[in-house]
């Protein structure tokens, strides 16, 4: 059944705030509807509020959001900004476990048709290095990184609140004779990580050992995600689950296929907000973020991405090659202009220094 | 999800506007007609903007208009479901026991239930308001257990069963935006992001607010306001810094202070934060207001 003519615009409207990146369910257009015949609606002003309310658009996207509308309803031709265009040659790359013969078949393709001048893809073989840091983190990981208390109890002897409705329990079979007091604490848990890594040509001389330490940190946080960040955004997680270091490595070699090439960051941060599923991942999360910050594309979509990425995070941090000696301070207009947005900067020079990073995440937070 | 189209006698957003105003609560159209819309399709408000806008005040104020009392749940980080809902009173519940002795007692009566800021709405629907506070501040767990409320309005006590609401409440939710909600927890909204009002309205507030303040005091002062949030501050003064500092400095004026000097000596009121004081301090001859006869 199709709906009456004069609804159809409405719910076309909402369709295209979807295919943008909106959230929008059904039960929100259903409410929208609702609300234009609640209100009149008198002028375009009541659609444009009422849309604002019911799909609930925030401040920082109503701009995005009022192009698209003036466009829906009033005719006017889109002029958004690049990241519309450019967003299909931008995807979100994620390894579903198909052989890496078949990627590779589907990369060389792609390349053909949507390579830049800055993107050039190509696998690398990771190289062994000496892993004595890895070793110190592996020890010091279990107690030292972030955790989080969860809204659940455990019965603890030594808690630090009563358990009232257990000692009560216990009492009551005793006829009401309390005897223990049973003790509680909240639940521990370990922080969800996301740890993304630039494997642009600048940061060459340091993927190898990043790599290494992201498949160590895998191995250890059951709820770390890891991302590689260049031209692409791939998904890098379940190949570093392999529990065979060169093996996943290597892996990893065949699934990101824009390794020492160039780096767009801010495209890769908004093809990572774009999906919701990965925005889930990152929610309340630690988010480590490893690069030189040397941005090759438009350095607005990088504070914005860093900016959303923030309110999303429970910690974003920035690790650097450039941060060797204490005093950074980033010369870069992008990454200079995000520091607002970044809890800490913190250098990335090193594996050992990354690793160090992480152990001492909790005392930075 | 049913719609009213009247809420007390209230049948369009400019109507609540209104209301609104002789609830000493000047405000916006925007503000007015999505508040219009939560309460007409019965769903929770939700209220964002930075500190200090007036989001409070704003859930207070539709309180009043609606004649209802406002049931305040603050959030905060590590907040639960014993805090929210309910939570059985234990040593009342012991006591009850040792007393009883061999006598029967029903220790999961009424009377030994605590009421939080959840089941109390959800008992008396009609007559109150449940604002939640700072949502961002609470935890994500917190957050999905409150999508569970806000989508059934039921609660269910294990001890003595589950609690219907005949009617929904009305439920206005505010966030600093410290974080980002989830989606599913936002879609369930009405929307709306309360921003700085416009000069002419915070100086209309002022007034409504600080009946000593005079108009052109009034106007001064806001002006001097707007020109310190253009800056980056930690802690940008609010709509109530505003209205405290012309309180502030028109009594320091009505002791034999200048006007300049009264509102340097009232900075306090409106500028909390020591670094951002240290950051305008030597240009305050052009931020501050020098006359307001």
């Amino acid at each position: 059944m199709n709906a009456p003519v004069e609804i159809q615009s409405f719910i076309s409207f909402a369709a295209l705030l979807r295919d943008n990146g909106f959230f929008v369910a059904s039960d929100q257009i259903i409410g929208f509807l609702k609300s234009i015949r609640l209100l009149g609606p008198r002028n375009i002003e009541d659609i444009r509020r009422a849309a604002i309310a019911l799909f609930t658009i925030p401040k920082d996207r109503e701009p995005q959001f009022d192009e698209l509308f003036r466009a829906h309803f009033l005719g006017m031709e889109i002029t958004l900004p690049e990241t519309f265009d450019e967003e299909k040659d931008f995807e979100a790359h994620e390894d579903r476990g198909q052989e890496p013969e078949l990627l590779e078949a589907e990369e060389s393709e792609e390349s053909g048709q949507a390579a830049t001048e800055l993107e050039t893809l190509r696998h690398r073989e990771l190289i062994d290095l000496s892993d004595l840091h890895l070793q110190r983190f592996k020890r010091l990981a279990p107690q030292r990184l972030p955790k989080r208390s969860s809204c659940r109890f455990v019965t603890s002897r030594r808690g630090n609140s009563l358990d009232a409705r257990k000692t009560l329990r216990a009492a009551m079979r005793l006829d009401g004779e309390m005897i223990n007091l049973v003790l509680k604490s909240r639940k521990l848990q370990p922080r969800k990580i996301v740890l993304m890594i630039d494997v642009s040509g600048s940061m060459k001389e340091g993927t190898d050992a990043t790599m290494r330490f992201a498949h160590s940190l895998v191995s250890l946080a059951e709820r770390a995600e890891v991302f590689s960040l260049g031209t692409r955004l791939t998904r890098i997680t379940s190949a570093l689950r392999i529990k065979n270091t060169e093996l996943s490595l290597q892996r990893v070699g065949a699934i990101v296929s824009d390794i020492d090439g160039g780096t767009r960051i801010g495209e890769g941060l908004q093809a990572f907000l774009n999906m919701p599923r990965f925005v889930g991942l990152a929610r309340g999360a630690i988010v480590v973020i490893i690069s030189d910050g040397l941005e090759r594309g438009d350095p607005e979509m990088m504070i914005n991405g860093l900016q959303r990425l923030s309110l999303i995070a429970w910690h974003l941090s920035w690790l650097t090659p450039l941060a060797q000696n204490d005093g950074f301070v980033p010369e870069t207009s992008a990454l200079s202009a995000s520091m607002p947005y970044i809890d800490d900067l913190g250098n990335g020079s090193s594996a050992s220094d990354i690793a160090d990073a992480f152990l001492n995440l909790r005392t930075s937070a | 999800m049913s719609v009213r189209s009247e809420i007390v006698g209230i049948r369009s957003p400019d109507e609540l506007r209104h209301a609104l105003e002789g609830a000493q609560y000047l405000a916006s159209e925007e503000l007015a007609t999505a508040a219009y819309l939560a309460l007409a399709l019965q769903k929770p408000l939700l209220l964002e903007g930075v500190p200090g806008v007036g989001k409070t005040e704003a859930a207070k104020s539709i309180g009043a208009v609606l004649a209802r009392s406002v049931i305040r749940l603050q959030c905060y980080e590590g907040i639960d479901a014993s805090a929210a809902l309910y939570e059985w009173n234990f040593p009342r519940q012991m006591l009850a026991i040792r007393q009883a002795g061999d006598q029967y007692v029903n220790i999961y009566a009424d009377s030994f239930l605590l009421k939080r800021p959840l089941l109390e709405s959800l008992l008396e629907p009609l007559n109150n308001l449940l604002l939640i506070d700072e949502i961002d501040r609470s935890d994500h767990e917190f957050e999905a257990f409150l999508l569970e409320y806000l989508s059934d309005f039921s609660i269910s006590i294990p001890e003595t069963g589950t609690i219907h609401s005949y009617e929904h409440p009305v439920v206005v939710l505010t966030s600093n935006r410290t974080r980002e909600l989830h989606e599913a927890l936002r879609r369930r909204c009405v929307y709306h992001w309360i921003d700085y009002p416009t000069p002419e309205i915070e100086a209309r507030i002022v007034m409504t607010r600080a009946s000593s303040v005079a108009h052109e005091t009034a106007r001064a002062v806001v002006e001097s306001v707007n020109r310190m949030r253009a800056e980056p501050l930690t802690k940008p003064p609010g709509v109530s810094e505003t209205v405290e500092w012309a309180e502030a400095a028109t009594l320091l004026a009505s002791q034999g202070n200048s006007w300049p000097r009264a509102f340097r000596r009232a900075i306090g009121v409106a500028l909390k934060d020591q670094d951002d004081f240290a950051y305008l301090e030597s240009r305050f001859d052009s931020l501050l207001p020098s006359e307001a006869a």
